[in-house]
């Protein structure tokens, strides 16, 4: 699936350089590693820049409401077994960060890209992938975002003539519905959790019946599950030649699994055989910070990021049982979103007998809501109170997108 | 109400639970539950028929399509109709109190008849959507505290002779007339565009839901200390981001 390497043309070559020396100023002036302003100089001198870049790679395109920074990652680690990968792994995830990502890649044989959901129809267009994993999709920001449907339906446009390979997750009836405009799909079964954005048919509108846990079907036009050709089953992933790999991480969690079994679906289209990519992937221990167990006065925290319901379902499921202490983080600034309603959607009762310390810019918010759930906690003011606050053992710190960076920042991760 | 207890209809989660106005029917739980009456909670999907025999029925907001289904099988159920003339209360928000009202623009752009609940019509608006934290002085007939709440719509509700408007904005846009008017009432029925959830940074409207079914004048209290926090912190934020 290679293409011979096309030598970048003059301008294209004006703009990495551009693009470079902005995110050196950016760095030296101690504003973070300056891909995305990088990325803006490099696509105003050239808009082109990002197909330019893209021309000699075989592309990966990864995109999800969850899981797509560590996704990416797992099949990043996967094609390296064939060949040099470029990728954007620190989850700068819209064109000009992907661009900066790019930029570095001229040796590199694969491109493995996260893409935000919003920008996937975009990047699909001007990069050509040869493979497009989607994951999920579910309520996030919506104070900012588009409504999560809309997305399924831009998805659908933009995967219309779209060449590439996509490699989607059966269970999520939204993702089936916008991968299936797409002439060749690759369905795994990866599961999914959170159900309360697919209740109704994305085709029709009718209701969705879900008669067991993995079936689901419309009442009304027949839009239901296709027959997957990879499926996660508990620890192990079945290929279509219905052999069973198993998956060893270090990364904790179903939705990890999930992650890994469509990696290793994704990977195949590249050739790499299931033992091989998930064998590489073992290696990944953490993401961006996700999962690090760092040690920060003298306690144990495992830092884990949750950003909408969806994700804090999923982290409530591979969290340590009570009565390991928890830190539960909530901001809502621009990253985050601004409306903290979201926090109602996620069932806090599930914590009833952790001993839990809440902070954050929004712990009010928390507090009345796990009031409410019935839930005992502790309002801190800093991490620091917290810490001190919480008994013995390895605490499990969850928190949203800013709330994460601020942890992450205050432990020295 | 039953002997058997409070009953709470939550109206078409799979269609209007988008936004965590399920926080309300959480609130009302609870402080129903912390004044020792039994409650059931009833989750009504829209491939259900709306029980006639609820107390509170609670209404949230959702995308514009599923607020389209949402509004097409209401109709058709006529359920919400024979609710309040058994004497129940109904309170929505946003989708849901357009619904309520006697049409909107749906998803396909074209007025949609809601279920004329409340007197009151909606359109699409065609500047910026109106999203951010809001803050409003509540209709004096009810004796309430000032309405904190976060908006996040598109649509203009303009009130007719029949209701009264729920609160007056101090900041923010509530219905989007420009009149300042926030949200609509008549009787039983209450319409609001505030998230947040709304019941959850006003719990005295919860507890006002709770008197006009129980029909008294007080409940015993409960301890508000957090709710009273996060009342204060929120309207000190919305004053501040306006000054």
């Amino acid at each position: 699936m290679t293409e011979s390497a096309q030598p970048l043309s003059a301008r294209a070559r004006l703009a990495v350089t551009a693009g470079k020396a902005a995110a050196a100023v950016s760095r030296a002036a101690g504003r973070g590693s300056g891909s995305v302003i990088g990325g803006k100089v490099a696509l105003k001198v050239d808009p082109e820049l990002l197909s330019r870049l893209a021309g000699h790679l075989d592309v990966v395109l990864v995109s999800a409401t969850n899981g797509k920074t560590t996704t990416t990652r797992l099949i990043a680690e996967a094609l390296r077994a064939g060949g040099e990968v470029v990728s954007n792994a620190l989850g700068a995830n819209m064109p000009a960060g992907i661009t900066s990502a790019l930029s570095g890649g001229a040796t590199a044989r694969f491109g493995v890209i996260e893409v935000d959901e919003k920008y996937l129809a975009g990047v699909a267009r001007d990069v050509t992938p040869k493979a497009i994993a989607l994951l999920n999709l579910s309520r996030d920001q919506l104070d900012r975002a588009a409504e999560t449907r809309m997305l399924a339906e831009r998805w659908r446009e933009g995967l219309q003539g779209s060449k590439a390979t996509v490699i989607a997750n059966a269970d999520d009836p939204l993702v089936v519905w916008a991968a299936s405009s797409s002439p060749d799909v690759v369905w795994v079964a990866a599961g999914q959790e959170w159900k309360d954005d697919a209740w109704s048919c994305p085709s029709c509108g009718g209701v969705l019946h879900r008669p067991d846990d993995t079936t689901w079907t419309c009442g009304d036009c027949g839009f239901g599950r296709p027959v997957p050709s990879w499926v996660l089953s508990g620890d192990t992933v079945i290929d279509p030649n219905g052999s069973a790999w198993p998956i060893r991480l270090q990364l904790p969690g179903r939705a990890n699994k999930a992650n890994a079994a469509t990696a290793a679906a994704t990977a195949a289209a590249f050739g790499i055989p299931p033992h091989i990519a998930l064998e590489r992937m073992q290696s990944v221990a953490a993401v961006a910070g996700r999962y690090d167990v760092v040690s920060h006065r003298g306690r144990d925290i495992r830092l884990l990021l949750a950003k909408n319901p969806a994700g804090w379902l999923e982290t409530f499921s591979l969290i340590d049982p009570p009565p390991t202490p928890v830190i539960l983080s909530v901001n809502a600034r621009g990253a985050d979103g601004t409306d903290t309603s979201w926090l109602w959607d996620v069932d806090y009762g599930r914590l009833i007998g952790h001993p839990i310390a809440v902070i954050g810019d929004r712990r009010l918010d928390l507090a009345v809501r796990l009031e409410v759930a019935g839930v005992d906690f502790r309002v801190c003011e800093s991490l620091t109170e917290a810490l001190q606050t919480l008994p013995p053992g390895r605490i499990e710190a969850i928190a949203n997108y800013t709330a994460f960076q601020d942890l992450r920042r205050a432990v020295g991760n | 109400m039953s002997s058997s207890g409070l009953r709470v209809v939550w109206v078409y989660p799979d269609l209007l639970s988008t936004y965590g106005d399920q926080g309300n029917v959480l609130v009302v739980e609870r402080r129903a539950r912390q004044r020792g009456l039994t409650v059931e909670r009833v989750d009504v999907r829209s491939d259900q028929p709306i029980p006639t025999s609820g107390d509170i029925y609670l209404v949230g907001g959702g995308e514009d399509r599923p607020q389209r289904l949402a509004a097409e099988r209401l109709r058709r159920d006529g359920g919400l109709h024979r609710a309040v003339d058994n004497g129940a209360i109904i309170f929505s928000v946003c989708a849901g109190y357009q619904i309520l009202g006697h049409e909107f623009v749906n998803d396909l752009g074209q007025r949609e008849p809601g279920l004329g609940l409340l007197d009151v019509v909606s359109v699409r608006g065609t500047g910026e959507r109106c999203v951010g934290d809001v803050l409003a002085d509540i209709d004096e007939a009810l004796r309430l505290p000032q309405l904190t709440g976060f908006e996040n719509h598109q649509g203009i509700t303009q009130l007719g002779p029949g209701v009264r408007p729920l609160a007056r904005v101090r900041l923010g846009n509530g219905n989007g007339t420009g009149d300042g008017t926030e949200g609509a009432w008549a009787g039983t029925v209450f319409g609001t565009y505030m998230h947040g959830p709304v019941l959850a940074r006003n719990p005295q409207i919860a507890d006002l839901l709770l008197k006009l079914t129980l029909d008294v004048n007080a409940l015993p209290p409960v301890d508000d200390r957090w709710y009273e926090a996060l009342r204060t912190e929120r309207i000190a934020a919305a004053t501040q981001a306006a000054a």
